[in-house]
């Protein structure tokens, strides 16, 4: 593919490159004026002299694309924003919630919604985030599926996909218990008891679920701890693991693709 | 290739002409240095994480005391009448510990039942035995039902249609010093036979009682000898 000419500049705006030391003192070392427009660049040198992470970077987000990826390449972007906007969203509401069985967890939560400034949208933010995440979920798994790009060599990132499915899973169900009001209440309920009709481990699942017999006073701490501190950090993981292999292994191509075209690559920044 | 060498080879370090080696050593300063290293370092991980393990699993295998409590006076229920209590099924923790259950005298010609000091009160629990919503009594159809998924029983609490494995559980109950004493829960299997308290949705009838067994965290019988007196203010009956 021919390179097309640059797009006419005015002259005024075209960049002169300046010469080293062209202002400054003389001695061939930059003027202060000059260092401080290059500070940018000095830092992340600095770093990037000590830790080497541009490679990584340039590996990670500088790599080679198929042609013709469109926009459902994009929903499992879309999934992990929208895991983000669960962490963010999530670290703030942890500053006001109270796992407080007792009642001050229903209360924190009414707080929240009520009194607390912008409490109404950043608790709305998580609570539709969390439907929105495991939709984009689904559609990115449909994408991959129906794409086949789980195929030879991409097992391992399905596998690790299906494992983020499931922990995702276990996030909606242990936050469905959070508001502690009546629907939380019933519905863990019945959660716990579906979980206790798997046969021999049931019953002692849906012990360890609650932290005894009953729904008692643990049972909001343990699935606030699991929800807020052992599934997140789970699944940060996996989706670097998850991130490392796409990165490693490429993309795959659409599959209306034709068998015999002749490969074309275009490096483009995703 | 590699192994082939290696059978060729003593396992005494002596053999091997290595230094400082002495007679009857097998094991090399590498792989002491290895196996050592690394069961170090499993030893440490082992060290906090079995009693982090151990502690988020303690409540399977901790048994909950339960106490006795009392629901009224014998003559407050009536044989073919169901009145609702609420319960205590954990102290301390408000709202979320109530439960309620339906009550009413034994009565011989319908409970048949074998009769013991633990029944001369029925007391049946709200909790469905399909997933554990609250069933409520409905007069008007003779049957408990039940909202989430539509579980009906008839007046014993035996599963009359729809999703539940067993009938209603039921609270062993006492009549002492002139009150109803209600203490901790037991499942039942069709023909009412007492198990251990199960988790809603676990079928005892046959091959269930093996595919769900008892847990380590139910309830024992308190003792009948420290019974809790009345508040003040509530007359024996």
């Amino acid at each position: 593919m021919p390179k097309l000419p640059a797009p006419p500049l005015p002259k005024a705006l075209q960049p002169k490159p300046k010469r080293p030391g062209q202002n400054g003192n003389g001695n061939g070392k930059p003027s202060p004026a000059e260092a401080a427009q290059e500070a940018g660049i000095t830092v992340v040198d600095w770093i990037d002299e000590r830790t080497s992470l541009s490679g990584g970077l340039r590996w990670m987000l500088f790599r080679k694309v198929p042609p013709g990826v469109n926009w459902f390449y994009t929903l499992g972007s879309a999934t992990m924003f929208a895991f983000l906007n669960q962490v963010v969203t999530g670290v703030f509401l942890a500053m006001y919630y109270r796992p407080d069985a007792t009642g001050g967890a229903y209360e924190s939560m009414r707080y929240i919604v009520d009194d607390a400034f912008m409490g109404q949208l950043v608790r709305g933010m998580h609570k539709w985030g969390a439907s929105v995440m495991v939709i984009l979920i689904f559609l990115h798994m449909g994408r991959v599926f129906f794409f086949g790009a789980y195929k030879y060599p991409r097992e391992m990132t399905w596998i690790i996909g299906v494992v983020l499915l499931i922990l995702t899973l276990a996030m909606s169900f242990t936050g469905y218990l959070l508001p502690f009001d009546d629907r939380a209440y019933w519905a863990t309920i019945v959660g716990v008891n579906i979980n206790g009709t798997a046969p021999f481990l049931g019953p002692y699942i849906s012990d360890f679920l609650r932290a005894g017999p009953e729904f008692g006073a643990t049972t909001l701490s343990r699935f606030y701890a699991i929800h807020m501190l052992l599934l997140p950090g789970l699944i940060i993981g996996l989706i670097g693991a998850h991130l490392y292999l796409v990165s490693k292994l490429g993309i795959s191509s659409h599959p209306w693709r034709k068998p015999y075209e002749e490969p074309v690559h275009d490096v483009a920044e995703v | 290739m590699a192994d082939k060498r290696k059978k060729d080879l003593s396992k005494y370090t002596v053999d091997l002409n290595m230094p400082g080696a002495f007679e009857g050593e097998t094991v090399t300063r590498r792989n002491f240095m290895n196996i050592t290293a690394q069961g170090m370092g499993g030893l440490a991980a082992a060290a906090f994480t079995l009693p982090a393990l151990a502690f988020a699993i303690g409540p399977v295998f901790s048994r909950e005391p339960f106490a006795w409590q009392i629901i009224g006076k014998p003559d407050d229920f009536q044989p073919l009448v169901y009145s609702l209590r609420v319960i205590t099924l954990v102290p301390n923790i408000g709202e979320g510990g109530k439960s309620t259950a339906y009550v009413r005298q034994r009565d011989p010609a319908i409970d048949i039942e074998p009769e013991d000091e633990y029944n001369q009160i029925i007391a049946v629990t709200s909790r469905c035995s399909h997933l554990g919503c609250p069933v409520r009594w409905v007069e008007s159809a003779s049957r408990f039902l039940c909202p989430c998924h539509g579980g009906i029983y008839n007046f014993r609490g035996i599963r009359v249609a729809g999703p539940p494995v067993r009938p209603l559980n039921r609270f062993y109950t006492l009549i002492r010093n002139g009150y109803v004493y209600l203490g901790p829960m037991y499942s039942v299997n069709s023909e009412l036979r007492r198990f251990s308290n199960r988790d809603p949705g676990q079928p005892v009838d046959g091959i269930g009682q093996f595919l769900y067994p008892a847990r380590f965290s139910t309830s024992v019988l308190p003792p009948t000898t420290h019974l809790p007196l009345p508040p003040p203010g509530i007359p024996a009956g």
